[in-house]
C-alpha cells in the first residue's frame, strides 16, 4: 500500500479557506475529546472561551491587548516566511526590543512624547539587530537559520534575566526581579478602561497595510517573493540573496522588537523575567503567520483570532480549573491540522496498491 | 576542601541533569543523522515524563514507567515521521506543533498528579571502590537509569559506526538518492530513526519524575528538549561527544544556579547556546564541514526521481 | 583474433518517449573481454539504450540475452543479479563515509562487522584490477579519479562482469585519464566486458575493440575499431543527408559586441573547465557553439553572465570590461540570457505570468515601487506578440506548458532589445511548432542587429541558425568556421576531440 501524492498546482482561495475551516474543526474536535476526558464539558468550555474573548467589551479589550504583539510578530514572520527564511527567533527579538525600550525609559531623561518615540525606535533597532545576526550567518556562511534564531532566543532570555536580577533591578521592588516602574512619560497610553495600548495597535494596522503594499508592489517585495519561491531564479536574475535576507530580517526582527516595546511600555510598565513579558508570543506568532498564509492583511484577522485563544487560556485558568498551558493543546492541534489540511489542498493524495 | 567538593557536586548535578539530556540528544542524533529535523523533542520529553510518572504511580514499577515514557515519545515521533517523511510537510512546523501540543497536553492531563509522591524509585547502585574516587565517584553510585543511558550511548555509537544499519542511516542522511539507487529503503530508515528519537526522548523525559523529586510538576522539562537539540550540534552528531556535551551543559546549568548569589551566572546559562552557534558556524567552513558539519540532506524531504 | 562468445545481445530494441523515438530497432552485442565503444551525440540514444540494459527503463519492443539466456530486466536489481554494473557520469557517493562503507551500502553484509569480509574482497578486487584506493579513506578526501574507482569497485563487488561506463573521462584530469586507460585495458584482459559510452573519438580509437555509432536512435555503423578511422566515425556520428537552412538575409555584421579573451575558469568540482577561450560575437550575427554537453559550454555562459568567476582573461561587452561583474550590472548594459534550465532557473513557478515577464528587467516607478500598469501592459503585449498560451496574465506560470514557458522566457529576454543575447539550448524538449517559433524569433533578433551567442547540443540547429560556428571540446575551442562552409564531418571530428 503506497501513499501517492501528486501535485495539484492551483488551489483556489476557497479551497484554502475550506481547508482552514476543516483544520480548525478537526483541532476543536480532538481538543474536545481531551477536555471531555478530564471531566470538562467541551461545548461549555468553548462557549465560555468565545464569550470570554469576544462576548464583552472587557473580553474584546483583552483579546486586542494580546493581539497586538501577535500581530506585530506575525507580520514580521509573514515577511520572513515569504522569503523562506525560517525565523524561529521572534521571541528573542521581542525581548531585545523590550530591553532597549526599558533602557531608554529608565535612563534617558527626556520628557514628553519624544521619549516614547525614541523607545519605539530603539526597540525596533534592537530587534532588528538581533534578527540581523542569523541573517548574516545564513547569507555569508550558509548556517541553518532555524538553529541560530532558536538559540538566540535563549541568549536573549538570559540577557533579560541578568538585567532584571542585577544592574537594572528596581530599588523600589523589594528585591524581586523587576525594574523600577517606567516614568509616566514612558508609558504608552491605553484606551479608556482597557489595557489596549493603542499606539502600537495603530502601528500594527499601518504596518500590515504597508507590508502588504511592499510585498505586492515594490521591487523589494518582488525580490523577497522570488527568493522565497526559487532561489536559483533569483541568482539568474541578479537578485542578491544576502542583501535581500538582511532587509527581510531587519523588518522581521524590528517588528518583533516593537512588539516588545509594546509589552513593557504598554502593558507592564517595567521589565521583568522573560516569561512574564511574553507569553510565548514569538512562537504563537508562527501560527498567526501560518494561518494567514503569510499575507500581511490576513495577519490582522489571524492575530485577533489567536489573541482570543490566548484569552481563552485565562478563561481556562479562572473559570474551568485548567492550567493556562491548555491553550497549547489548541495551538499545537491547530498548527498540526493546518499543515495536514494544506497538504490535502495542494496535493491530491491517493492510496494505491502495489504496482 | 571546598574546590573538590564543588567539583564533586558539579559532577552529581552533571549526571542528574545530563542523563535526560543525553538520552534526548542520542535520539535527536539518530533522527538528524537520517536527515530529519525533529523540533518536537521538548514535547516528546514532557509526554514521556508524564506517562512515566503516571505508570509508575499506578503500577508501582519504575521500569514500566520507563517503558511507558518510551511508548509515549515514540507515538508522538511516529506522527512527526508521517508528516515529515510520507507527507513531506515542513519539518520545522511539524515539530513545533508537536512540542506545543505536548506542553499543553501534559499540562491538562497532569494537573491532578501534581504533588503526589512516588513510593518506588530507582535506587542507586553503588560500585564499591570506584565510587570513593573524588569528583568522578558519584558516577559509580548512580541509579540504574544513569548506567542505562551510558550503555545506550555506547550501544548507539556502535550501531551508528560499526554496523550495517549505521552505514545505511548515515548514507540516507548524506545522499538519499545514492542510497536509494543501491536499494536502501530511505523511508523506512528515516521512520526508524525518527521513532528512535521519540522513544529516547520519552525515556529521557521519564527520568525526570522518577529521579530526585519523585513527583510531577507542570512543564517539568523546562527547556531541556531545546538544549538537547543544541547538544546534538555541539556534539557534531556523534554519540560519544554527546556524553561529554550533555554532562558539560548539565554542569554549566547547575553551576549557573549555584553561583547565582556570587556573580551573574547568566553567562553560564548562555554558554550552551553560544557554544552551539559557534560550532554550527565552524561547521559551515568547507574544510570542516565534512568532519563536523550537519548531514547534508538534513531537513530536506526526499522524493524519488527528483533531480 | 577469433570473436569471443557474446555475453550480451540486444535485438530490435525500441523505446519511445512522448514526442521522440529514442531507440529505433537497435541491435547491439557485447563479447567477452572486449571494450565496445558506444558513440554518438547527445540525444543519439546511447544513454537510453544502456538505461534499458540496466533496468531503469523497459523497452517497447525488442529482446535481450545475457550469456545465452533470454532475460527481462525490470529494475537495476535484476540487472545487478545478472552481473551488469553501471558507473554513471555523476557519482552517487556519500562523502563523509569511507570507501568501504560506500561500496557495501545496500548489499547483503552481516549486521555486525559488516566490513571485515568486504574489506578482504575489495582488496582482492582492487589488486586484481589495479584499482588502487585506500579502503578506509573518506570519499571527500579522494580525487575524482579515485572516486571513479570506488564506483567501479561498487559494481565489481556486486559481481558485475558486464560494465557500462557513461562518459567516464569527463571528470578526470589528463593524468588520471592515462591511468584510467590502463585500468580499463587490464579489466578487459581479465574477461570483463565493457561498454564505453563516449563522444570522444580519440578515446574510442585508443581503447575500444569495436565501436557502434548511434544517430537519432538508429545504429549507423558497427565496426571493428581497427578497420575504421576518426573521420569515418565523425561522419557516422553527425553526418546527415539533408540539412536545410532557414531562409535568411546574409549577415550584416557590425562591430564586435562580445569579445572574450583568454578566458579561464574552474567548474564545481574544482577542475579547469575553460582553457584560454577567445572569440568574438558581432552585431547582427548568430555565433553558434557546438559540442557535446559537458565540455564547458554551460560554464562559459555562466562566466559571461557573472554567475561564475573567471580566474583569468577578460570579457568585453560593447567595449566595456565586464569580467567578473555582478549579474545585475551585466544585464543593465544590455545582455539578455535564455537559461539552459528553464524551469529551475528561468521562472518563478508560483508567480504570475505578468510578474515573470519582468524577472530580469524590473520596471521601476518612483520610490522603489514597481510600475504595475506597465507590467500588465507589457504582459498583454508580449502574450499576443509571442502567442503565449495562457488563461490570463495573472495565471501562475507553473501551470503553463513547457513550450509556453520557454516562449515566455524568450519573449522576456528579446523584448528588451538587448545588445547581446545568450541562448542556451533554447529549443530543447519543445514540440515542432514551438521550436520553429523560437528559431524564427532568434533570426528576427539577428535582423535587428543583436549579437547572439547560441549554445546547443542540436548540431542541426546550430548549422541551421548560425553565421559562424565554434566547437568546444574539453574547455577549449577546437575551431571556428563560417557556417556556409562548415561540413558536418569536420564538425563531428572537432566535437569528438580531433583538431582539423
Amino acid at each position: 500500500m503506497k501513499v501517492v501524492i501528486k501535485q495539484n498546482p492551483s488551489p483556489s482561495v476557497l479551497a484554502n479557506v475550506i481547508a482552514f475551516m476543516g483544520s480548525l474543526g478537526a483541532a476543536l474536535l480532538v481538543a474536545a475529546l481531551i477536555l471531555w476526558s478530564q471531566g470538562v464539558d467541551p461545548l461549555h468550555a468553548y462557549a465560555r472561551i468565545f464569550i470570554g474573548a469576544f462576548g464583552s467589551f472587557y473580553g474584546w479589550s483583552e483579546t486586542l491587548t494580546k493581539a497586538i504583539p501577535l500581530m506585530l510578530c506575525g507580520l514580521g514572520l509573514a515577511v520572513a516566511f515569504r522569503s523562506s527564511f525560517w525565523n524561529i527567533g521572534a521571541e528573542g527579538q521581542l525581548l531585545l526590543g523590550a530591553t532597549a525600550a526599558t533602557g531608554i525609559a529608565l535612563f534617558v531623561p527626556i520628557a514628553g512624547p519624544s521619549l516614547l518615540l525614541l523607545m519605539i525606535l530603539a526597540g525596533f533597532l534592537a530587534g532588528a539587530a538581533w534578527g540581523l545576526l542569523p541573517a548574516i550567518f545564513k547569507g555569508k556562511l550558509g548556517a541553518n537559520e532555524v538553529i541560530t534564531t532558536l538559540m538566540m532566543n535563549y541568549i536573549a532570555m538570559e540577557i533579560v534575566k541578568y538585567l532584571v536580577t542585577g544592574p537594572w533591578k528596581g530599588a523600589t521592588q523589594f528585591g524581586f526581579p523587576y525594574t523600577d516602574r517606567f516614568p509616566s512619560a514612558a508609558q504608552l497610553p491605553v484606551l479608556a478602561g482597557t489595557r489596549v495600548h493603542y499606539p502600537t495597535l495603530v502601528i500594527g494596522f499601518a504596518l500590515a497595510v504597508l507590508l502588504y503594499v511592499i510585498l505586492r508592489r515594490t521591487k523589494l517585495g518582488y525580490k523577497i517573493r522570488v527568493i522565497g519561491d526559487n532561489p536559483h531564479a533569483a541568482q539568474y536574475a541578479g537578485i542578491s540573496y544576502t542583501r535581500t535576507i538582511l532587509a527581510v530580517m531587519i523588518i522581521s526582527g524590528g517588528l518583533a522588537g516593537i512588539a516588545g516595546v509594546g509589552e513593557v511600555a504598554g502593558v507592564r510598565h517595567l521589565l521583568t523575567t522573560p516569561e512574564q513579558i511574553s507569553q510565548g508570543y514569538g512562537f504563537t506568532a508562527i501560527i498567526v503567520a501560518w494561518i494567514a498564509m503569510r499575507n500581511p492583511l490576513a495577519v490582522i484577522a489571524s492575530s485577533i483570532f489567536m489573541g482570543g485563544l490566548l484569552v481563552g487560556g485565562d478563561v481556562f485558568q479562572t473559570s474551568l480549573g485548567l492550567p493556562f498551558q491548555t491553550i497549547n493543546v489548541f495551538n499545537g492541534l491547530i498548527l498540526f491540522f493546518l499543515i495536514v489540511g494544506q497538504i490535502f489542498v495542494n496535493y491530491k493524495i491517493s492510496l494505491r496498491g502495489e504496482e | 576542601m571546598p574546590l573538590l567538593d564543588l567539583a564533586t557536586d558539579a559532577m552529581i548535578a552533571a549526571i542528574r541533569v545530563g542523563t535526560p539530556l543525553l538520552l534526548a540528544t542520542l535520539g535527536e542524533i539518530y533522527a538528524e543523522r537520517s536527515g530529519v529535523l525533529n523540533l518536537g523533542v521538548e514535547g516528546m520529553m514532557l509526554t514521556g515524563a508524564l506517562a512515566g510518572f503516571v505508570t509508575t504511580l499506578w503500577t508501582g514499577s519504575p521500569v514500566l514507567g520507563l517503558l511507558a515514557g518510551a511508548g509515549a515519545g515514540g507515538l508522538m515521533a511516529l506522527i512527526h515521521a508521517f508528516l515529515s517523511i510520507s507527507l513531506r510537510a515542513n519539518q520545522i512546523v511539524s515539530g513545533l506543533a508537536l512540542t506545543m501540543f505536548g506542553i499543553g497536553l501534559t499540562g491538562v492531563l497532569g494537573r491532578r498528579f501534581v504533588g503526589i509522591q512516588l513510593a518506588r524509585r530507582f535506587y542507586p547502585i553503588i560500585i564499591p571502590g570506584l565510587s570513593e574516587i573524588p569528583v568522578i565517584g558519584p558516577l559509580f553510585s548512580s541509579n540504574a537509569m544513569v548506567y542505562l543511558s551510558l550503555a545506550l550511548a555506547v550501544l548507539l555509537w556502535f550501531v551508528l559506526f560499526k554496523t550495517k544499519l549505521g552505514i545505511e542511516i548515515r548514507a540516507v542522511g548524506e545522499n538519499p538518492a545514492a542510497a536509494d539507487a543501491l536499494g536502501v529503503n530511505v523511508y523506512l530508515i528515516r521512520y526508524l530513526c525518527v521513532t528512535i528519537g521519540g522513544v529516547l526522548a520519552g525515556i529521557g523525559g521519564a527520568f525526570l519524575p522518577l529521579g530526585k523529586p519523585l513527583s510531577w510538576t507542570e512543564n517539568m522539562t523546562a527547556g531541556l528538549g531545546w538544549i538537547a537539540i543544541a547538544i546534538t550540534i555541539f556534539a557534531m552528531w556523534r554519540p560519544g561527544r554527546a556524553i561529554f556535551g550533555s554532562y558539560l551543559f548539565g554542569a554549566m546549568l547547575w553551576l549557573a544556579y549555584r553561583l547565582q548569589p556570587y556573580f551573574a551566572s547568566n553567562i553560564l546559562n548562555m554558554a550552551p547556546y553560544v557554544l552551539t552557534i559557534i560550532v554550527l558556524l565552524l561547521g559551515t567552513r568547507e574544510i570542516l564541514r565534512k568532519r563536523i558539519g550537519a548531514p547534508s540532506a538534513l531537513s530536506i524531504p526526499y522524493r524519488r526521481g527528483e533531480r | 583474433m577469433e570473436p569471443a562468445e557474446p555475453v550480451l545481445e540486444m535485438k530490435g530494441i525500441t523505446k519511445e518517449f512522448p514526442g521522440v523515438l529514442a531507440n529505433d530497432h537497435i541491435d547491439f552485442d557485447l563479447r567477452q573481454g572486449e571494450i565496445h565503444g558506444l558513440l554518438g551525440e547527445n540525444g543519439a540514444g546511447k544513454t537510453t539504450l544502456m538505461n534499458i540494459l540496466y533496468g531503469i527503463y523497459q523497452p517497447d519492443e525488442g529482446e535481450m540475452w545475457v550469456r545465452g539466456k533470454k532475460v527481462t530486466i525490470r529494475s537495476p536489481k535484476d540487472a545487478i543479479e545478472l552481473g551488469i554494473g553501471m558507473v554513471h557520469q555523476h557519482f552517487k557517493l556519500a562523502y563523509p563515509l569511507t570507501v568501504l562503507e560506500n561500496v557495501v551500502l545496500g548489499s547483503p553484509v552481516p549486521f555486525f562487522s559488516p566490513l571485515r569480509e568486504a574489506e578482504k574482497r575489495i582488496n582482492e578486487l582492487a589488486e586484481k584490477y589495479k584499482l588502487q584506493v585506500n579502503p578506509r579513506a573518506k570519499i571527500w578526501q579522494l580525487s575524482a579519479g579515485e572516486r571513479q574507482r570506488v564506483e567501479i569497485i561498487k559494481a565489481l563487488y556486486r559481481g558485475a562482469t558486464i560494465l557500462i561506463l557513461d562518459e567516464p573521462t569527463s571528470v578526470l584530469t589528463d593524468r588520471e585519464i592515462a591511468d584510467f586507460f590502463t585500468v580499463l585495458r587490464g579489466m578487459a584482459k581479465k574477461n570483463c566486458a565493457i561498454v564505453l559510452i563516449t563522444h570522444k573519438l580519440a578515446e574510442v580509437m585508443a581503447l575500444s575493440n569495436r565501436v557502434t555509432v548511434l544517430q537519432l536512435g538508429k545504429v549507423i555503423q558497427s565496426v571493428q575499431t581497427q578497420k575504421t578511422s576518426q573521420p569515418e566515425l565523425a561522419k557516422a556520428m553527425v553526418g546527415r543527408d539533408v540539412i536545410f537552412r532557414l531562409i535568411r538575409v546574409p549577415a550584416e555584421k557590425g562591430k564586435a559586441v562580445l569579445d572574450v579573451k583568454d578566458l579561464c575558469a574552474y567548474n564545481d568540482k574544482g577542475l579547469p573547465c575553460l582553457k584560454n577561450i577567445s572569440f568574438a560575437v558581432h552585431e547582427g550575427e548568430i555565433f553558434g557553439i557546438a559540442g557535446v554537453a559537458g565540455n564547458g559550454q554551460r560554464e562559459l555562459v555562466e562566466v559571461i553572465t557573472g554567475m561564475r568567476r573567471a580566474t583569468h582573461g577578460k570579457i568585453f561587452i560593447s567595449g566595456k570590461d565586464m569580467t567578473n561583474c555582478q549579474t545585475r550590472k551585466i544585464a543593465e548594459i544590455g545582455v539578455a540570457h535564455i537559461p539552459e534550465e528553464r524551469i529551475d532557473m528561468g521562472i518563478v513557478p508560483n508567480m504570475s505570468v505578468a510578474e515573470n515577464l519582468i524577472l530580469t528587467h524590473q520596471p521601476i516607478g518612483s520610490g522603489g515601487f514597481l510600475d504595475y500598469k506597465h507590467i500588465t501592459r507589457n504582459a498583454d503585449k508580449l502574450i499576443s506578440d509571442y502567442k503565449i498560451a495562457t488563461p490570463s496574465v495573472q495565471t501562475p506560470v507553473k501551470l503553463l506548458s513547457g513550450g509556453n514557458i520557454q516562449k515566455l522566457i524568450v519573449a522576456r529576454e528579446t523584448s528588451v532589445e538587448p545588445r547581446l543575447l545568450l541562448a542556451s539550448h533554447p529549443t530543447y524538449g519543445l514540440d515542432v511548432s514551438a521550436t520553429e517559433q523560437i528559431r524564427r524569433l532568434l533570426l528576427k533578433q539577428r535582423a535587428q542587429h543583436t549579437a547572439i551567442l547560441l549554445v546547443s547540443e542540436d548540431l542541426e540547429e546550430i548549422m541551421m541558425l548560425s553565421d559562424r560556428i565554434a566547437v568546444m571540446y574539453e574547455g577549449a575551442i577546437m575551431g571556428v568556421m563560417d557556417a556556409e562552409r562548415a561540413k558536418s564531418e569536420e564538425l563531428g571530428l572537432m566535437m569528438g576531440g580531433v583538431k582539423p
